[in-house]
């Protein structure tokens, strides 16, 4: 079995249980201060310490979760429903103007990383958790559309689709029919990367001050205040900063394991 | 090839035109009016008109737009709501940073990458390979905000071996800037390093199962004679396209990096400028990314044409 | 002195045995030909010849080049011998050159890497005469060019200069012709037969066809299953069959079938002055695009309950009538009438015409989506009904095809990575069958099988024309094919149709230049039943 896959799955389990949990159960109110208590280092009563406030820095931990994962979650949403019936109608309709509008349009998104979209937004309607989605999500919209083209192109070549036109099937059918569950694996395989890339998208926006605002506690907002913090207090960097590396590797290690258990290429030659 | 570069030349010119007007249209919709904002709300009506018209609010839309086209093409960007200075100025000492840092960060993630790409691709399977990987799949968890941060606290606050932050400039001589712009170029590099090598591992390792390299292999090649001359400059071809779109991240990066080590770059400047509401320097300096971005991008167009003649020939 | 000596030659990749016991010889100057179907091990004996070998191979046995045990040799002692003693040709002329460097250099490259001494001017002076040698003279095909400039054929002229640039002992082309069509396969195959004559060069030709190898070789192996089933010289092999299963291949690959006579004529499709253009890059900034004429004013009638053929080599523009005539692309001028209806009204294509009509194409492994089973394969022609069979009549239906093409009716269950490519190429046929379309196309059909499957899937074909009154249009690139299933034929050239009439009388008297050619070149068995000794 995929030693990949189970150890990605497993820590990626981890943090979406540690954020449902928080719905109803943290150890300490992530927002209570604690001013007596600051700045602690990991210990039993405050198993990951706690910060200048003296707030619980698991607590914030388990609900920057929360933000963390609603945020990629939504983004990649917004980037596949967008992006994927684009790249389909793209390659449907091959080298007409309707490909180019959509391949161009692309390109010029890519000209847009989300952080400069970000910027534009928040100069435009001020900060908050809200942009970091859009600017995530629109950022991920040529990235769908470009892997759903370039993967139906090629099946639009494969004789099965000939067949299928054959027999009197529409474009929209084919693609609907034929072509989408083909590049499904494809898409589940970048959708896990991308969702990845949209925490760390999250943390570095937050950190900056143009995603999530307070109270709403986020890992990259826990490092901004660590940064003035780091020579006394180590852990408050050191914390937030493992539960970013330890989600992103877990999901990259479950996409890397979800493309070998489902491509088809790869499972003919384990065979 | 004269013909390619031409049609790449006319795609970047309108790539230009269009990203230049989604600009502008998303900075037009944004409420309020500098010219109050900047003058507060007890301002006389007559000033308040006297600088809409020194700031050239009061003409229409599109002879604004075709304005601050026409001034960018000619260097100039305009004149900051806040400062009353050039915006052109304000930009142009901060790229002395930016610019660099980021060439810095590429040149560090080249260095690290392709070696390590290759190694991993040369050694498939084996311990050198698995050792490689995990190290990338590591590199890429990691944001490089926080990393810069660990590198501040290692380097600069236990061992003391780079300042904390801020930039001495460049009049202190080409390698104090190069020591004060090292931290941060590592913490850029590391991820963008991180997703070369594994680009370039998997473009090798395509190529490596190509027909052509059995071919160079029954001429008597070896194994590492046949990855050298016929393997790399293939695999070269994908490894390009992620180098330009790198590109693009390594600006996002360069732009909250800036941040924790207190660059006096691009990156801060547009942070003063959105807390300031300084609109036109926030339109300026994306628009500089922006136009970066898109100029890379024309240049690994072109970069794709030398290494590949079939490029040369079509289109 | 022998040159090769391959002695009890085992192998197997990561445990799966390969090859088994393989032994025989190459003499200096003799071509030897190892013919056998996919799976019997002989593109394997080729690259253990060269250990050029996966992975994960273990091999027992010993190969012996002269005096020298290639089992036996170091890594450095290999590379020093390949492309010096022995050169090795590939099958895919396409993929085997580096796109992204002159056919120069690599010419050079073979000749350089051997010896360090040698000049770059010198190497390049050397490999201009290797090409100069291949056929491919200095001022057409200097040694800048690029292989993507370069047609099927000459990128193979390339490959073969390579591998004989320093004039090895022994060259070994694995099915170096099977990607080619058949007039650019007789020049190679002469080519190749040259080379080993004028050099005193051992050849050992790895091929599926045997037509290819009873003309040219001195020698046939005959390999099934990893192992050698018999081995002779050429003539006395052929004649005197001793295993069952050569001469089961032997009867397969000039397999001909009955077909039940044709009815009288009267027409079903007719395709009156049909062209179809493509547009071409443009060649400046703001000029006009050019246009590339694929199917140049073409005409034909097939008339109900016959069997006519296509025949032609790529390019020719089989394939774009073909799609015209399913329908696919529209065409800019004439018409193709079906039963007196357009294919195509207007820009939409005409439903009522097209549940006449069905195909069959080459891939058996892309024809399917491999997600769905193959009740639901086979059915797919329905949507082209008003009212398709639903419960227990689309049922009936499936059983009904899939029985007709040999297959079972609970197959209906499976998914299509469980059949052989025969097997699907029946369930290809089956999905075709099932509409009782009056007119089936078969699109090079029977191309990617092995000739003992071939030989199947021909005879259903003439079985089912007894039961359905097939008409049909096959298309293929293979004449001894054609031959066997058609009643009349349609030669194309460039887009054209420069010769039709009736099978026997074209192949047996062909009229334009480009027919006599095309049968002149097909490689043919010898008729035993003449021959004597």
């Amino acid at each position: 079995m995929n030693r990949n896959l189970i150890l990605g799955a497993t820590l990626t389990a981890v943090f979406l249980l540690a954020a449902l949990i928080s719905f109803v159960w943290t150890p300490y109110d992530y927002a209570g201060l604690d001013i007596a208590n600051k700045l602690q280092g990991p210990s039993a009563v405050h198993p990951l310490g706690t910060d200048h406030f003296g707030r619980d820095i698991l607590s914030m931990i388990m609900v920057g979760a929360r933000t963390s994962i609603a945020v990629a979650l939504v983004a990649v949403g917004i980037g596949m429903g967008a992006g994927v019936p684009l790249g389909l109608w793209a390659a449907a309709r091959r080298g007409s103007l309707v490909d180019e509008i959509i391949m161009r349009g692309n390109d010029l998104v890519f000209a847009f990383p989300a952080i400069v979209i970000a910027i534009l937004i928040t100069a435009v309607f001020g900060a908050g958790a809200i942009n970091a989605i859009i600017a995530i999500g629109i950022f991920n919209i040529p990235v769908f559309a470009r892997i759903t083209r370039g993967a139906a192109l090629s099946l639009w070549q494969r004789e099965f689709i000939l067949a299928a036109r054959v027999a009197g099937k529409s474009a929209a059918r084919i693609s609907a029919e034929h072509i989408l569950p083909n590049v499904a694996n494809l898409l589940i395989v970048q959708g896990t990367i991308q969702f990845s890339l949209g925490i760390l998208a999250e943390a570095g926006l937050s950190y900056v001050g143009l995603g999530a605002q307070p109270p709403v506690p986020s890992w990259g907002r826990m490092l901004a205040d660590a940064q003035t913090m780091v020579s006394i207090a180590p852990h408050m960097a050191l914390m937030p900063g493992f539960a970013i590396i330890l989600t992103v590797l877990g999901l990259n290690l479950m996409g890397d394991g979800l493309r070998d258990l489902l491509d088809p290429r790869l499972r003919v030659a384990r065979t | 090839m004269l013909r390619y570069t031409a049609k790449r030349f006319l795609s970047l010119l309108i790539s230009l035109a269009v990203a230049s007007l989604v600009i502008f249209v998303v900075i037009e919709v944004a409420p309020g009016d500098p010219a109050s904002f900047m003058l507060g709300m007890n301002a006389q009506p007559e000033t308040l008109a006297a600088l809409r018209t020194e700031l050239g609010l009061d003409q229409s839309r599109l002879d604004r737009y075709l304005a601050w086209v026409g001034g960018m093409l000619t260097g100039d960007f305009g004149t900051s709501y806040t400062y009353r200075t050039p915006v052109t100025e304000m930009i142009g000492d901060r790229l002395w940073v930016s610019v660099p840092l980021a060439i810095y960060a590429l040149a560090l993630s080249i260095i690290v990458a392709f070696p390590a790409g290759i190694y991993a691709a040369s050694r498939r399977g084996g311990a050198g390979d698995i050792g490689v990987m995990g190290a990338t799949q590591l590199g890429v968890a990691v944001p490089n905000f926080w990393f810069a941060m660990i590198l501040v606290l290692i380097f600069s606050i236990n061992l003391r071996w780079f300042s904390a932050g801020g930039f001495v400039g460049w009049d202190k001589g080409l390698w104090a800037g190069l020591h004060a712009l090292t931290l941060p170029a590592i913490a850029l590099a590391l991820p963008q390093a991180a997703i070369l090598a594994r680009v370039m591992r998997s473009s090798l390792l395509d190529v490596l199962g190509e027909d052509f390299m059995r071919t160079a292999r029954a001429k008597g090649l070896t194994a590492r004679q046949a990855l050298w001359r016929h393997g790399l400059r293939n695999a070269l071809i994908p490894v390009l396209t992620i180098i330009g779109l790198q590109f693009s991240f390594l600006l996002a990066g360069s732009i909250i990096i800036e941040q924790v080590f207190y660059l006096p770059g691009l990156g801060r400047l547009v942070f003063q400028s959105i807390s300031a509401r300084d609109l036109i320097v926030v339109e300026s300096v994306v628009m500089l990314l922006v136009f970066s971005v898109i100029v890379v991008n024309f240049l690994v167009d072109l970069a794709y044409a030398a290494v590949d003649p079939r490029l040369r020939a079509r289109t | 002195m022998t040159l090769l000596t391959v002695s009890n030659l085992s192998l197997s990749i990561h445990g799966l045995h390969i090859l088994d016991g393989v032994t025989f010889s190459v003499d200096p100057g003799e071509i030897v030909a190892v013919t056998g179907e996919s799976g019997s091990g002989k593109s394997m004996t080729a690259l253990a010849a060269m250990q050029l070998l996966p992975k994960g191979t273990t091999t027992t046995g010993h190969i012996m080049l002269g005096d020298d045990d290639l089992t036996q040799m170091s890594e450095a002692a290999l590379c020093n011998m390949r492309g010096n003693d022995i050169g090795m040709v590939f099958q895919e002329p396409m993929t085997a050159l580096n796109p992204v460097q002159s056919i120069g250099r690599q010419v050079a490259e073979t000749i350089r890497v051997h010896d360090s001494s040698i000049s770059r001017a010198e190497a390049e002076a050397r490999a201009a005469e290797t090409l100069e040698r291949v056929g491919l003279p200095q001022e057409r095909f200097p040694l800048s060019r690029f292989p993507h400039e370069l047609s099927g054929g000459q990128r193979q002229r390339v490959v073969i200069a390579i591998a004989i640039a320093l004039r090895p002992r022994l060259l070994i082309a694995d099915e170096p012709t099977t990607a080619l069509d058949v007039t650019t396969q007789a020049q190679i195959l002469q080519l190749l037969t040259r080379l080993a004559r004028e050099d005193g060069m051992g050849l050992l030709m790895i091929t599926h066809d045997l037509a290819v190898v009873a003309d040219m070789a001195d020698r046939i192996i005959v390999m099934r299953k990893g192992q050698i089933v018999e081995q002779g010289e050429t003539q006395s092999l052929l004649h005197n069959m001793q295993h069952p299963y050569t001469k089961m291949l032997f009867d397969a690959s000039r397999h001909e079938v009955n077909l039940p006579e044709a009815p009288a004529p009267v027409p079903l499709l007719e395709v009156k002055d049909v062209c179809r253009d493509y547009r071409l890059p443009r060649k400046t900034l703001f000029g006009q695009p050019g246009q590339f004429r694929a199917v140049d004013n073409v005409s034909f009638t097939l008339n109900r309950g016959e069997r006519l053929g296509l025949v032609g080599e790529s390019g020719c523009g089989k394939s774009t009538l073909t799609r015209a005539i399913l329908g696919l692309e529209p065409v800019q001028e004439g018409s193709i009438l079906l039963d007196g209806e357009p294919v195509f009204t207007g820009t939409k294509p005409n439903l009522n015409v097209r549940r006449k009509l069905q195909v069959v194409f080459q891939d058996p492994f892309g024809s399917f989506n491999p997600r769905h089973r193959v009740d639901r394969l086979v059915t797919e022609p329905f949507h082209l009904l008003d009212t398709p069979p639903q419960g227990a009549e689309r049922t009936r239906a499936i059983d009904e095809a899939l029985t007709a093409v040999g297959l079972r009716p609970k197959d209906a269950r499976k998914y299509i990575h469980e059949f052989s490519g025969g097997q699907r190429q029946r369930i290809a046929i089956a999905r075709a069958l099932i509409i009782r379309p009056e007119l089936i196309l078969f699109d090079e059909a029977v191309s990617a099988l092995d000739v003992s499957v071939r030989a199947q899937i021909l005879d259903l074909l003439a079985d089912l024309c007894g039961h359905y009154d097939l008409t049909y249009l096959f298309i293929s690139h293979d004449l001894s094919v054609v031959r066997s299933v058609t009643d009349r034929v349609l030669v194309m050239k460039s887009g054209q149709i420069v010769e039709a009439g009736e099978t026997a009388k074209v192949f047996d008297a062909p009229q334009h230049a480009y027919t006599q050619a095309l049968i002149a070149a097909a490689p043919v068995l010898p008729d035993l039943s003449q021959a004597t000794g």
